[in-house]
């Protein structure tokens, strides 16, 4: 099944070949990676440019594509049919896409998909509304995607791998996948540490990325495939992003395809929020919940996000999820409020427990929306 | 002359039979004791030569060879003199030689000839009585302990004239009397004191009542430590069994105590402590804090301090009840069925959770449980965030009192005993996966809530078998037999961590 052309291959291996040179101009990258190969190879080669053309001439297709691609990872080129449209209209498409999946990927990426991206520091209310945001969107049938960087990305997967799960439980149609574009090769995890994570998305979503296996993660990795994200998807929300974050790139790339760009107000105190708030002051569509995604990109009222998933509540349960809600968000101050510890405690388990609240550092709990 | 006698080694917390022979023969005066003695067991000659003189008998003037059997064990320490000085004085005849095969004898000699305290004593008593000897010859000092020994004549001397007297037909003198408790004015930290704090107070009391493994972690000032300090005045009482086991390892470790150690031993190493303060090791191996704490308290303040190693060495004596350090020559079991608590600091700047003063990263954050490994947190029962109290607290009157609590728990963990009579275990911190199955009896909604929270991926298999013991304490102290929803959820919640952190573990 050959979905990569030759000349396509040549040019990851050029890449990789490359990796380290690319570095120094990671400033103009998307300037850099819209060159033809030879000039590329003029630009950046320094001296081994003549050794590089004498290989890249030289190179074969099979050996190439055997050596790029690594286990469990298919090439997808521009060439073929089956590459995302979408990527086209960036100023450099990546030549190659190589996809980790163990189910088919390319029709995942021909939907709808929403980019939802954000700082790596994220405040425990940002990784909440990742989560929540994620889970919605890909409960009606979108794709999510992000990055899988530590913070507001992995929360972003982790809440569109839940709506999976709780949509094979039998409620809903069909849940969206998630994906996730990496800076490394798309067999690897990057960070190493979302290993779990990795392994996930690869088994119920896609990782993605332009750089061939044996690549390494380089500075200009990590802002070139922020372009891949927008690329991808048809509107990019951001949750949490201070000023200069990555994810700010990511909304700017957008941006300049004419792509719906969101983001999720924060307080105007916060650091983390100020990227977003920003953002907001600049036009960004504001972003609530899934909901507020759906109406950017299909039309207000097209689409609806799925109803409550979780068990009813009863009558108690109501009342500390209220009491919760006005502040007193521990087991003690619940019980500060005259309610027995122990019921107070059993009561907070059972709303963990059924996903109307979250546990956070200290024994405190927030509301989930 | 030949004369022979017995001692006993202390080898870890257990004692060994060990025989004293003593030869005399004609040549040139020398005094040599064979058979692999340390330091202080060759020093002895100097002690044993001067306390003889000094207590009106005769230092023979010949060859004098004394031999420590079995060859094989190491002998450590001074308890051998006063062994060594009355197999002298019978090899020379100055006592009766047939007499001296019903005692044993233990202690170490001044140069005055004075018995003098050593450590071990109970342990020594056990031995001599599995031996079936009649008699033990001790110092004064540690009468009391050897007398818990049942079926033995403790004959408490206070200089080796007066046990050759013994030897020699006099009466033994009577046992001292107790010392008295010099625990007057000593206040133990009582419950009375603590403000707020409703949750780790419901933990503290489950944690006593089912010996559970506790980790409290709450920023810095919050009260963990003081919580933790109150932990031993909530403590049941021990069984007589329990309570001479520490009272050995407590004599032998020479932590003295005056006859019987009543409270539940609560040990609070420093964190700079290394893998064998802590288990046990060195050469000879030495029991660690882990078995000092034996039936009681280990409590190690700021864990995340610990070296890693140090709390890696803890994971099989938590599992096991037990540790054994091997040496190239021998093993030796030493008992650690200690409850373990913990407190921690959230993160490195010790603020999660407190408003937005955290400003640690994920990867800070990451390195930082890192170090709290993941197999030991699984091995605690109960994780409990420690919040500063309210300002209303703090003016409010106290929640409870120690004694009150003591109450309930003794009462809680006399269900359990009664319950797990002849299963091996007594409390429900001992339960394994077949004790569980049997005796943590779940109502209808209960099992519900077990499949929901199981399938939900927020409990390991592991995690699910601590969480019904614990449930099962929670019954307990409510006094019924069967589990509810509400013990369960109770149980649950306090086990679970945030699952940001879970994540960070990972």
């Amino acid at each position: 099944m050959s979905t990569a052309c030759g000349p396509c291959l040549r040019r990851s291996w050029l890449l990789r070949e490359l990796a380290g040179h690319l570095d120094a101009v990671r400033g103009e990258i998307d300037e850099v990676l819209a060159l033809s190969d030879h000039a590329l190879i003029a630009a950046v080669g320094g001296r081994r440019r003549r050794q590089l053309e004498r290989r890249l001439a030289r190179a074969r297709d099979d050996p190439v594509r055997q050596a790029l691609g690594g286990a469990g990872v298919r090439p997808v080129c521009r060439c073929a049919d089956s590459y995302p449209s979408r990527l086209l209209d960036l100023a450099a498409p990546p030549t190659v896409l190589f996809i980790a999946a163990e189910r088919g990927a390319e029709e995942w990426l021909a939907e709808e998909p929403i980019a939802i991206v954000g700082t790596r520091r994220a405040s425990s209310y940002g990784l909440e509304v990742a989560r929540s945001l994620a889970r919605g969107v890909a409960a009606a049938g979108m794709t999510v995607v992000s990055g899988m960087a530590l913070g507001i990305d992995s929360a972003v997967h982790e809440g569109a791998l839940a709506a999976a799960g709780s949509v094979h439980e039998g409620a809903v149609a069909t849940a969206g996948a998630t994906v996730a574009v990496l800076p490394g090769p798309a067999g690897e995890p990057y960070p190493r540490s979302r290993r779990r994570l990795h392994r996930q998305v690869v088994r119920a979503g896609a990782a993605i990325s332009e750089l061939p296996a044996g690549t390494p993660v380089r500075r200009w990795t990590l802002i070139a495939r922020n372009r891949i994200i927008a690329g991808l998807s048809a509107a990019t929300v951001v949750v949490e992003a201070p000023a200069g974050s990555g994810a700010l790139l990511t909304a700017a790339v957008a941006r300049k395809l004419g792509r719906a760009v969101g983001a999720v107000p924060g307080r105007v105190t916060t650091p983390q929020a100020g990227g977003t708030n920003e953002l907001l002051a600049g036009g960004a569509f504001v972003v609530r919940g899934p909901q507020d995604v759906l109406d950017a990109v299909y039309g207000i009222g097209v689409r609806a996000a799925a109803g409550e998933l979780r068990p009813p509540l009863s009558a108690e349960a109501r009342e500390v999820l209220r009491a919760v809600a006005d502040g007193a968000d521990s087991a003690d101050a619940l019980a500060a409020a005259e309610r027995a510890p122990d019921t107070s405690l059993a009561a907070l388990a059972w709303l963990e427990l059924t996903g109307y609240l979250r546990r956070e550092p200290g024994g405190r709990f927030t509301v989930i929306p | 002359m030949l004369a022979r006698l017995t001692t006993f080694a202390i080898d870890g917390v257990d004692p060994r039979q060990v025989w004293v022979e003593v030869d005399i023969h004609p040549g040139l005066p020398a005094f040599t004791i064979v058979g692999l003695g340390d330091i202080a067991v060759r020093e002895s000659r100097d002690r044993i030569r001067a306390a003889i003189k000094n207590s009106g008998f005769k230092f023979p003037d010949t060859r004098i060879t004394a031999n420590l059997a079995p060859a094989f064990l190491r002998k450590v320490g001074p308890g051998f003199d006063s062994a060594i000085a009355l197999a002298v004085l019978a090899a020379t005849g100055q006592i009766p030689s047939d007499a001296l095969r019903s005692y044993a004898v233990f202690g170490e000699l001044s140069l005055t000839g004075e018995l003098r305290d050593s450590p071990g004593v109970l342990a020594v008593a056990e031995g001599a009585r599995r031996a079936g000897l009649r008699r033990l010859i001790v110092p004064r000092e540690r009468a009391r302990e050897a007398a818990l020994v049942d079926g033995l004549e403790v004959v408490a001397v206070p200089t080796l004239r007066a046990a050759a007297e013994v030897v020699m037909g006099a009466p033994p003198p009577g046992l001292p009397e107790p010392h008295a408790p010099s625990r007057l004015g000593v206040a133990e930290p009582d419950l009375v004191d603590v403000r707020g704090h409703r949750t780790p107070l419901l933990a503290l009391e489950i944690a006593a009542a089912g010996a559970h493994n506790l980790l409290l972690e709450g920023a810095p000032g919050t009260g963990k430590t003081m919580l933790a300090r109150r932990l031993p005045s909530i403590l049941p009482p021990m069984s007589r069994e329990e309570a001479v086991e520490v009272t050995r390892i407590h004599s032998v470790a020479g932590l003295h105590s005056d006859g019987l150690v009543s409270r539940r031993p609560f040990r609070a190493p420093h964190h700079t402590i290394s893998a064998a303060g802590l288990v046990g090791g060195g050469s000879p191996p030495r029991p660690g804090e882990a078995t000092l704490a034996n039936h009681g308290v280990l409590f190690l303040d700021e864990l995340s301090e610990f070296q890693r190693t140090a709390l890696e060495a803890l994971r099989q004596p938590l599992e096991d009840g037990r540790v054994t350090i091997v040496r190239a020559q021998y093993a030796i079991v030493l008992p650690t069925k200690f409850m373990l608590a913990a407190a921690t600091n959230p993160c490195p700047c010790g603020f999660a959770g407190v408003g937005d003063r955290c400003r640690c990263g994920e990867a800070e954050l990451r390195r930082y449980r890192r170090r709290l490994s993941g197999p030991l947190l699984d091995r605690m029962d109960l994780l409990v965030a420690v919040q500063a109290p309210a300002e209303r607290d703090l003016r409010a009157a106290p929640i409870t009192a120690s004694a009150a609590v003591r109450e309930r728990v003794a009462e809680a963990r006399e269900r359990q005993r009664a319950r797990l009579a002849g299963e091996g275990a007594s409390c429900n911190g001992e339960l394994d996966g077949r004790l569980v199955a049997r005796h943590v009896r779940l109502d209808d909604a209960a099992q519900r809530i077990l499949a929901r929270a199981y399938a939900s991926g927020s409990l390991s298999a592991r995690g699910r078998h601590r969480v019904l013991r614990v449930a099962r304490t929670v019954a307990d102290l409510e006094r019924r037999e069967r589990v509810t929803s509400d013990d369960l959820l109770t149980a649950l919640s306090l086990r679970q961590r945030s699952p940001r952190e879970d994540a960070l573990a990972a």
